[in-house]
């Protein structure tokens, strides 16, 4: 649209300007600014200089189990979601009558899955009275203990989380009905089988959609916090007690404010470093339409 | 494929051999769609399963939760609710879902008007920095909010809103969830421009073009991201749990958090009762308009 000033523009986006310094821009610097100070609220930030990410990385046992913790989630999470996420989108994508009803089925967990509710129902689902140990018990099996144990808490949480693969399901859905019917039709016509089908037509074609739920499912699931919180408390013996949940007890009970942005700042230093590499390895097993390559 | 007929004897025989293959083919298909059907039944069930129990056991007396994983409640009663709904606070759960409207109702309200004006920025304007501005925007896609939340915390603080509703969705009034500017972004650009331009050729002005011809084409996406927006803040809980302190300021999450803390172990049906009304918002609201979080879904994640 010509006629106007080339400033007109700058004013309808002013308002994400605006938000963007005060409530991303400012508190990001702010917060690295932090992580390298002793601020209990009480006093004016002090600074230590690396202090705080030294104490973090070489003395913090708390720490050390944490990232272990999350990183163990992080990649337990991830690809048992998007994998399950990307079956079911395969098996959904055909001429099914029912498929609007199934993928409504599949995605009402996840859009109630954040929630403090849902995080409660898993608890009582779970307990060792609950629905999934009076099935197993119903069945002939010997009870679990879900929570109690160490080595099943971490896997629980991880199931809830599995639960909602949902809206991944839809954004492969999606990306799967774009695909061209007559790629099929060759391919069938060539001798191709499903698998090989799949293989070669399906999954390169899907791959900018694996790469994009890759990338916002492991942002999302570093950060999770509802689940651990309210089901299990981060126990037994710190086995479910992901970094976010340290951040928010430094931060939030203790307000050692500089110590829990350091934690903070290593935390998005692991993600952006993973997500730079998927990025860099993109290049090499993400396929987009009208690439050369053969 | 010619249309040609084939009549040689030849030609004959190859539609015979064509048609029984493709019989075969039916037959094939049609294994492969009772199988599917079959598998997808499967994990609908542990899907829903969950949630109907959810529903069933908060029907139930609390002698009975142990004593069965069927859903249906033998002796229905409504006790869970009614004790559920005084809770062991000073108000009842009316109160907190007061509260929980006092944080949706401004949040969507300033979600949807600022994304709408930014993203018409964004989208059909040249300006100097655009290119760099939007890259920035895609970027804070994914930057993690566990590196702001501590600063934002202290900004909140000094300003004296702690316990108060406002930190809660005064940022949302200034475009703060990328996700919604970019949703509304792409679905403007796959909107063509001849009637704004009509519209401008007949003297309307850029904001008399938004209000009056983009934002009634625009109402399907907006209603996404109202419908997500409020989805999102009736799930959140961290939110709420750093910035509000006292219980009746509290929203339905803080209280169903609280009330899991101080009900006694075994007044089950009580948790379950409440659990179930604080998700019956979302659950009426995501049947009532599936479609749109479906779209919104798709169109805000695959394309771009």
């Amino acid at each position: 649209m010509g006629g106007e000033s080339r400033y007109l523009g700058l004013a309808y986006v002013a308002p994400y300007v605006l938000g963007l310094i005060l409530f991303t821009a400012f508190p990001f610097g702010a917060s690295l600014y932090l992580s390298f100070t002793d601020y209990d609220l009480l006093t004016t930030p002090e600074w230590v200089g690396f202090a705080n990410y030294e104490r973090l990385l070489t003395r913090d046992r708390i720490f050390e189990r944490s990232l272990s913790v999350t990183l163990l989630y992080v990649f337990m999470t991830v690809p048992l979601k998007l994998a399950f996420a990307l079956f079911i989108a395969v098996v959904l994508n055909y001429r099914l009558r029912a498929i609007n009803l199934f993928r409504t089925a599949f995605y009402v967990p996840s859009i109630l899955g954040g929630s403090v509710a849902i995080a409660v129902l898993w608890r009582y689902i779970f307990a060792d009275t609950g629905l999934v140990n009076m099935i197993i018990v119903a069945l002939g099996g010997d009870a679990v203990n879900w929570f109690g144990d160490p080595g099943n808490a971490l896997f629980t949480i991880t199931l809830l989380r599995c639960w909602q693969f949902g809206s991944a399901m839809v954004i492969f859905l999606a990306a799967l009905q774009t695909i061209d019917k007559s790629l099929y039709e060759a391919a069938s016509i060539d001798g191709a089988g499903k698998w090989a089908t799949f293989r070669f037509i399906t999954l390169p074609l899907l791959t900018p959609v694996i790469f994009f739920n890759l990338i916002m499912q492991t942002v999302q699931a570093f950060q999770e916090f509802n689940g651990p919180f309210i089901i299990t408390q981060g126990g037994p013996l710190r086995s479910t007690y992901l970094l976010p949940l340290y951040i928010y007890d430094k931060a939030f009970r203790s307000f050692d404010m500089g110590y829990a942005s350091a934690i903070a700042w290593v935390l998005f230093l692991i993600i952006m470093a993973l997500t730079l590499i998927a990025f860099w390895s993109s290049k090499k097993w993400v396929y987009y339409a009208g690439d050369r390559r053969q | 494929m010619t249309a040609v007929p084939d009549t040689s004897a030849a030609g004959r025989a190859r539609i015979a051999a064509a048609s029984d293959v493709e019989r075969r083919r039916r037959r094939r298909e049609k294994i492969s769609a009772g199988l599917r059907y079959a598998l997808l039944c499967v994990v609908g069930l542990f899907m829903l399963y969950p949630l109907i129990w959810l529903i069933g056991a908060s029907f139930k007396t609390n002698q009975e939760m142990f004593s069965s994983a069927w859903f249906w409640p033998a002796n229905p009663t409504v006790q869970g609710y009614i004790d559920g709904w005084e809770t062991s606070t000073p108000y009842t759960f009316g109160r907190f879902f007061w509260n929980s409207m006092c944080i949706v109702i401004p949040k969507v309200i300033g979600t949807a008007v600022s994304s709408t004006l930014v993203a018409y920025g964004f989208a059909r304007f040249e300006f100097p920095g655009k290119k760099a501005l939007f890259a920035v925007l895609i970027a804070t896609l994914l930057l993690p909010d566990v590196v702001t939340r501590i600063p934002q915390y202290l900004l909140f603080r000094e300003l004296g809103w702690l316990d108060t509703f406002l930190p809660l969705f005064v940022p949302q009034f200034l475009a703060w969830e990328a996700f919604f500017v970019f949703m509304l972004v792409q679905f403007l650009r796959a909107i063509p421009r001849d009637i704004e331009e009509a519209a401008r050729v007949d003297g309307a002005n850029t904001f008399q073009t938004l209000i009056y011809v983009v934002v009634p084409m625009l109402a399907p996406a907006l209603i996404s991201v109202c419908l997500f927006q409020f989805m999102w803040t009736m799930n959140d809980f961290l939110g709420p749990l750093i910035y509000i302190s006292s219980i009746e300021n509290y929203p339905v999450s803080l209280a169903l958090r609280l009330a899991i803390d101080t009900t006694e172990a075994f007044n089950w049906n009580q948790i379950l009762a409440m659990t179930v009304l604080a998700l019956a918002p979302s659950l009426i609201v995501f049947f009532l308009a599936q479609k749109y979080f479906i779209k919104g879904i798709s169109t805000g994640g695959v394309k771009g």
